[in-house]
């Protein structure tokens, strides 16, 4: 695969370099699937503009040479099945070498098919049962209180995985203790594993659920990157609440055979596939 | 490690008997004073975790999240990330089994520094019934890699399990009791995570047990020797890591060896001994625990004697493991 990609410097054109930053992560994360025959390609697709924002527009206040620096943002990757989408994001962001993504899911790699925080430097959750991320962040971001420190936590759930009910466990109790440290994104691309969410456990209205529960929530494009970046940049949305922003996505997004199909949760691109994938999303494939 | 033994059942007077949790409490406090990472996390249940006078002094480290055990050993995860030494303390019954997939995933597998107190565990809820015994925790608990488990056998043990706890790498799992128990060790005793303490010497059986059972052990054995059995009494506080040498000499210096435990006989106490035992050293064997069912209703000390897990209980077992042999 070639990156093609420098270590991220964001030059004048803030929103071309994280649109080439987030379809090269696709495009890594489409390869890694097809070379492990496993992985989830929709949500990867789906949050990787997302990603690419928070790592890459450097909205998290981090330093892959010093991944346990005491004072850096924490970011959980609670959707943790989406692992092709944010290895990729973490070796873009320079916490481990890119060729490493070639391992994924190879036997005794560090790149599980889920994130293990003890095996790769970045990951601070081991998620990937879903409806863990939101109280292992609660507890993150009561500690960076309880420390009168000023580092952040955010996290990123999936719109199926808010079924779980510790989601909302855990947003009582962010509510509870005022955590505006705190930032929830959902990537709200509306297809769990086996259907529409809206047709299996019905979301909406998720907005007012979310401030409902005491969070200071806005809907917002989650592939808009200079959106994005404003959003994230004026966090907490209210000072005293928890903020969340839905984010809308497609999952799938970027390759047309791909999006909006539930067959795409967790489906592995050929390698036919993955040219098409490469051809729509300006990335060469080099593996 | 040999222990002087208590000598309280032989005095005439009866032993003053102590509520545990009082020890975990003031260990929590003291560690609290001298070392600003460490924090609390309860479920609501502010006084059966005796957490009241730790709530006043230390209120910014102090959480209640309700409700909500899923919710709560994830943000326990989340404190240790973030630097603190967090405590989660609340009923055993429901923290164990509740957010169970989160003591997998975000203590063991994740190998958080995170400290959960379950307290009144065993059959300490007596009358309220099989919902809130807590007889599955060391079972389900002890088949998790990474986890370390200690149930005390008395208020000193407790407190001293509780500072050994503070500087622990990995989860740790406290089985706090809220049963009436007396003294077993001395006040200048020194825990020693995975070293299984002798009590009392013996050289025909061993009697090895934990938690409030080990009191019942040394009274049994006080019964065998009236009887000509002089049985060894092993307080095996660490449930895991376990101390097979222990084990492993018990079963080669004494005739057999009965465990003890207010739990479920199987996947305790009762079956990390014999795991041990049937893979290296086959030995006579009994278990004394709770037999395949759910408890019926009575009190906490009606139940352990309905189920055998008394004094004469266990010097039963004993008397009939040593007849099998003879």
């Amino acid at each position: 695969m070639n990156s093609n990609l420098e270590s991220p410097t964001l030059g004048n054109n803030v929103a071309e370099r994280l649109r080439a930053n987030a379809n090269w992560i696709r495009m890594s994360a489409m390869t890694m699937t097809n070379h492990a025959k496993l992985g989830h390609t929709g949500g990867d697709l789906s949050s990787a503009d997302i990603l690419a924002t928070l790592y890459l527009g450097r909205i998290l206040q981090v330093d892959p040479t010093h991944p346990s620096w005491t004072l850096r943002d924490r970011f959980v990757m609670s959707k943790g099945h989406c692992s092709g989408a944010f290895y990729s994001t973490l070796a873009l962001r320079g916490y481990f070498p890119l060729d490493q993504l070639k391992t994924f899911m190879d036997p005794l790699s560090m790149l599980n098919a889920h994130p293990d925080r003890n095996k790769l430097p970045g990951v601070e959750a081991n998620t990937g049962p879903l409806g863990h991320g939101l109280p292992i962040s609660v507890g993150m971001a009561l500690a960076a209180r309880m420390r009168g420190e000023p580092w952040r936590v955010f996290v990123l759930v999936g719109d199926g995985e808010l079924q779980e009910g510790s989601n909302w466990e855990a947003a009582m109790c962010a509510q509870q203790y005022g955590l505006d440290n705190l930032v929830v994104i959902v990537d709200r691309n509306r297809i769990q594993q086996g259907d529409f969410t809206e047709n299996t456990i019905r979301m909406e209205p998720l907005l007012e659920r979310w401030t409902s529960f005491g969070f200071a929530a806005k809907e917002i494009d989650g592939h808009d990157h200079l959106g994005l970046l404003e959003a994230f940049a004026s966090v907490p949305i209210e000072k005293g609440r928890p903020s969340c922003f839905i984010a809308r996505t497609t999952k799938g997004k970027g390759v047309s055979f791909a999006e909006n199909k539930p067959a795409w949760h967790h489906g592995v691109p050929t390698r036919e596939q993955l040219e098409v994938a490469g051809r729509e999303l300006g990335v060469e494939v080099e593996w | 490690m040999v222990s002087t033994l208590m000598t309280d059942q032989s005095q005439s007077e009866k032993p003053q008997l102590y509520d545990c949790r009082d020890a975990y409490s003031k260990a929590l406090e003291e560690m609290a004073e001298k070392d600003s990472r460490v924090c609390v996390v309860i479920n609501d249940s502010l006084s059966s975790a005796k957490m009241k006078d730790f709530q006043a002094k230390f209120p910014t480290r102090f959480v209640n999240v309700g409700i909500a055990e899923q919710n709560m050993v994830g943000v326990g995860n989340g404190l240790a990330n973030g630097g603190m030494a967090p405590y989660l303390c609340g009923a055993s019954c429901f923290l164990s089994a509740r957010a169970m997939e989160q003591m997998k995933v975000d203590l063991a597998y994740s190998k958080a520094n995170v400290r959960v107190c379950g307290m009144s565990s065993g059959m300490a809820y007596g009358q309220l019934g099989p919902t809130h015994h807590s007889i599955e925790d060391l079972a389900w608990l002890r088949i998790l890699p990474n986890m370390t488990i200690i149930v005390p056998a008395d208020p000193i043990e407790t407190a001293a399990a509780m500072h050994y706890s503070l500087n622990h790498v990995g989860p740790i799992f406290l089985r706090i009791s809220r049963m009436p128990v007396r003294k077993v060790h001395s006040d200048d005793y020194k825990f020693q995570l995975g070293k299984a303490v002798i009590l009392r010497e013996g050289r025909d059986i061993t009697l090895i047990a934990n938690g409030v059972v080990v009191s019942r052990a040394l009274d049994a054995a006080e019964e065998l020797a009236g009887r000509g059995v002089q049985a060894r009494v092993v307080n095996m506080s660490t449930l895991k890591p376990i101390d097979r040498e222990s084990v492993l000499r018990a079963a080669r210096e004494t005739r057999g060896i009965v465990t003890a435990e207010e739990a479920l006989r199987a996947g305790g106490l009762g079956g990390a001994v014999a795991e041990i035992l049937a893979l290296e050293h086959p030995a006579p064997m009994r278990m004394v625990g709770v037999p395949d069912v759910f408890a019926p209703t009575g009190s906490a000390e009606f139940l352990l004697d309905h189920f055998g897990i008394s004094a004469s209980g266990i010097a039963r077992a004993a008397l009939d493991l040593i007849k099998h042999e003879d």
